[in-house]
């Protein structure tokens, strides 16, 4: 009789954790090695693929498809901006607050969206996404239409010459993507995860087990606006400028980062990775095209969804069986020897 | 030659295989009951036959054709009809608008609202109200008149008398009589076995998916029956 | 005086908000699909509109005898082809395939019109008004709008609830399984409500270009009105969607009357206070 055991990690997944260790620290003495435009072009893909995965947290494992987290990358950049200006804080202390900013205006924000059900609920974050824009746009405060500019003594505080700021953006922005991938994985494996699945596969069914569906939906809801708003504030202190309608863009951050988890594959660690590069590799391919690339990406993305849902990374795990990131618990027979 | 015919008929659940090389057969006027215990496959060879469940081609047979392959929408306007389980009347629809949407494919013959309200005078007096205000028994009422409506040379039942009172079990089944009386074959599936063999001219009994007994419905043997239904 | 006539003017472009928000409630009530793209089809109709006029040298107005039929045929289609494929127990498929869609669909007008805002013309029928009794001048054209989408409420509601075909439309909707066993085609159907879903999405396009001008990225606010006019007046109530829209159009009239940058945002206001105080909507009628 063979033996079964309850197992996790796999042998792709240790080799990966090497690979990922190895690459994370090529990457941290990238200022040493690489150019600026290179290292602007790794920082922009680690804010996108945190995004990414904060949203496929939300939608991939919480079922809650938000199609308005541009406000949290919009309401963290406008704290960074507002604190710096107003209060005269380190631009480091006032990043770290806004991620608790966000989570802190995500509150009222979920008690009235969640009251919409599927899809009703993806516009009712959109309509919140509207309201804050045009909010913003008529607080004088916050600069109006016209939006605010990082002052140049903030900018020094960082650091007296330019190498040197943008040596600790990159080292942050590597960081928040550790962090939020971290946080996530971190979930996913807690007791929390179980939840999700559960909640996804079947509300009702979760609810009368005794998940409390709506706690832990808040929950998920409230984490992804206190990681996205941290993202949003790193996204613009290197953009040093903010205002509205770049702060709560739907295109820029939400609309491309969900091509990217659905590419990718939704549901999974993994998926928002691939999904990332392919985003980065045809808007590069494509810059001399307008915008072909959004077509073509869109188009990619409803190809997927039609006929195989399940996106790169599914395709991956079909065809060879390898997790990188194992959440799940696996059941393993002993063979007998 | 027989109306409708089964041959080798498998059907799945995605992977679970509910049915395994069914042959079932019924003439023209017959009178077929389908007995099985829970999840012996009742339902289900009612949904393939009816084509709400995919089966190759050949595997059923009306009138010789082969329809394995078509869509319910398609096989109504064939001249079969089910009355499905547990109702499923229309709850946004008026009586009368389920009555009517069941003549929605066009077939013509002797079934007309009129003559189901003949038939179902209750019906007739509560023609406006929403389906879902009716009792159960004017329900079941309802979903046999809504079947008949599509004028079928064949009509499915799946487990009329389920969550009926006896009183109303009985009227059913009474009206039942009158649907054969015109010619229509019934095929009708119940766990309640005394009342189906009562109406039926010939039986099957269903166990696991497989055909465990067809017999002539009179002077059956209780013991085998016993036998073929729970497999002991 | 001041407000009666604000109010006038914006239970009139609530007529325009219903049309916007006709198609949207049709297809989430017969086929539980919320269509992200819808903005963008109201947007692509009038692109449609301007391009056939130009070409056939006739004005916004004619153009609707050819417009309507293209989308009519254009949403069977994508129904038929692509959106029936999405449907399940799995609301992902929908959303995602729709919003793709509606980038697709935004960027490719881009690419071929620009971003320059672009407006229809229907002649002197645009400026013309009359007056009411009072002293209120009422736009022609707006009041058309308003009496337009009134009788095709009307008429869909006749439709709906008086013929076969409406039948068979909400029997579908109850319950698409048993609606089969009926004899009806419920892929065929699905496809012939999206057909109509866009013949009236056409025709709100077509209105709403001639009323303001439109460029390729007006279609997500489109959608965002729609979508409110259908939370207030409750899903599934076509009657609740003008009420609906006509107390959108009233809250952005008077939020623009206190100051312009209020506009939208009132409208907003409207919305959010209805989801919170009764988030079933003023007149709800179907349970999702």
């Amino acid at each position: 009789m063979a033996g079964a055991r309850v197992e996790r990690g796999t042998r792709a997944s240790q080799l990966w954790a090497v690979g990922i260790t190895i690459g994370l620290a090529a990457l941290v003495a990238m200022p040493f090695w690489g150019d600026p435009g290179d290292m602007r072009l790794v920082a922009e893909m680690a804010y996108y693929l945190a995004l990414a995965q904060l949203w496929n947290l939300l939608a991939g494992y919480a079922g809650l498809v938000s199609v308005g987290q541009q406000i949290y990358v919009g309401l963290g950049g406008y704290t960074l901006f507002y604190l710096t200006d107003r209060f005269g804080i380190h631009p480091f202390l006032a990043i770290a607050l806004a991620g608790p900013v966000c989570a802190l205006f995500s509150i009222p924000v979920a008690l009235a969206v969640f009251r919409l059900r599927g899809a009703y609920f993806a516009i009712g974050t959109w309509v919140f996404a509207e309201i804050f824009l045009l909010v913003v746009s008529i607080i004088p405060a916050l600069g109006g239409g016209s939006g605010l500019s990082l002052t140049p003594s903030i900018v020094r505080s960082i650091s007296s010459n330019r190498a040197g700021r943008e040596m600790a953006i990159f080292w942050m922005t590597l960081a928040v993507l550790v962090v939020v991938f971290a946080l996530v994985y971190w979930l996913l494996r807690s007791r929390h995860g179980l939840a999700l699945t559960a909640i996804r596969d079947s509300e009702p069914a979760s609810a009368s087990l005794g998940v409390d569906t709506f706690r832990t939906k808040l929950l998920i809801y409230v984490v992804t606006a206190f990681g996205t708003g941290f993202v949003g504030a790193l996204i613009f202190l290197q953009k040093l400028r903010i205002s509205p309608e770049a702060g709560f863009s739907l295109n820029d951050w939400t609309v491309v980062v969900i091509f990217m988890v659905v590419i990718g594959g939704i549901g999974t660690l993994e998926g928002p990775i691939l999904g990332m590069l392919v985003y980065i590799a045809l808007r590069e391919l494509l810059a001399d095209f307008g915008t072909i690339y959004l077509i073509l990406l869109g188009a990619i993305a409803v190809a997927v969804m039609l006929k195989a849902p399940g996106g790169l990374w599914g395709w991956v795990v079909h065809r060879y069986d390898v997790h990188l990131f194992p959440v799940r618990r696996r059941l393993r027979f002993e063979k007998p020897d | 030659m027989s109306q409708l015919k089964t041959s080798s008929l498998r059907a799945f659940y995605g992977d679970f295989q509910a049915l395994f090389d069914i042959e079932f057969q019924a003439d023209e006027g017959e009178t077929i009951a389908v007995i099985g215990a829970n999840g012996a496959g009742k339902t289900t060879l009612l949904r393939t036959i009816m084509g709400q469940l995919a089966c190759d081609r050949d595997m059923v047979k009306f009138d010789g054709r082969p329809i394995g392959d078509l869509d319910a929408h398609e096989i109504v306007g064939m001249g079969i009809a089910m009355v499905p389980e547990g109702r499923r009347l229309f709850p946004s629809l008026s009586v009368e608008e389920n009555l009517k949407i069941g003549g929605y494919c066009g077939r013509r013959g002797s079934w007309t609202l009129e003559r189901v309200y003949q038939l179902f005078p209750m019906l007739a007096e509560r023609r406006d109200v929403p389906s879902m205000a009716l009792s159960g028994g004017q329900q079941q009422m309802a979903a046999i008149g809504r079947a008949l409506m599509s004028n079928p040379r064949l009509l499915l039942c799946d487990e009329l008398s389920l969550g009926l009172a006896p009183v109303i079990i009985k009227d059913i089944y009474a009206c039942l009589d009158v649907i054969s009386d015109e010619g229509t074959t019934l095929d009708i599936v119940e766990q309640d076995i005394s009342r189906a063999l009562g109406i039926a001219d010939r039986f099957y009994c269903l166990q696991e998916g497989r055909v465990s007994l067809a017999a002539p419905a009179g002077g059956y043997d209780q013991a085998a029956i016993t036998q073929a239904y729970f497999g002991i | 005086m001041g407000w009666v006539n604000i109010i006038i003017q914006g239970g009139l472009l609530g007529g325009l908000y219903a049309l916007f928000a006709i198609g949207l409630a049709l297809s989430f009530g017969i086929m539980r699909l919320v269509n992200i793209a819808h903005g963008d089809f109201i947007v692509l109709s009038a692109f449609v509109a301007m391009i056939v006029s130009a070409g056939l040298g006739i004005s916004a107005i004619a153009s609707l005898a050819v417009v309507i039929p293209a989308m009519f045929a254009l949403g069977y289609l994508l129904q038929r082809g692509i959106l029936n494929l999405t449907l399940g127990s799995d609301i992902l498929p929908p959303l995602l395939v729709t919003f793709g869609i509606s980038v697709i669909i935004q960027n490719l007008l881009l690419e071929g019109f620009g971003a320059d805002i672009q407006r229809l013309h229907a002649g002197a029928i645009e400026t013309e008004s009359v007056i009411l009794p009072g002293g209120i001048a009422v736009g022609v054209f707006p009041l058309l709008v308003f009496v337009l989408a009134v009788v095709c409420i009307a008429g869909l509601q006749f439709v709906f609830y008086r013929t076969g075909l409406g039948r068979a439309f909400r029997a579908a909707s109850d319950d698409p399984d048993t609606a089969e066993l009926m004899g009806v085609d419920k892929r065929h159907i699905y496809a012939l409500a999206m057909g109509v879903a866009m013949a009236f999405t056409a025709l709100a396009g077509v209105l709403f270009a001639i009323r303001t001008t439109f460029e390729p990225s007006s279609g997500p606010i489109r959608l965002i009105y729609a979508f409110e006019a259908v939370i207030i007046g409750g899903l599934g109530s076509f009657w609740g969607t003008l009420v609906g829209g006509m107390i959108l159009g009233i809250a952005q009239a008077i939020g623009a009357a206190l100051s312009p940058t209020w506009q939208i945002l009132a409208g907003h206001i409207a919305f959010l206070v209805v989801l919170i105080v009764k988030p079933s909507g003023l007149f709800p009628r179907t349970r999702d």
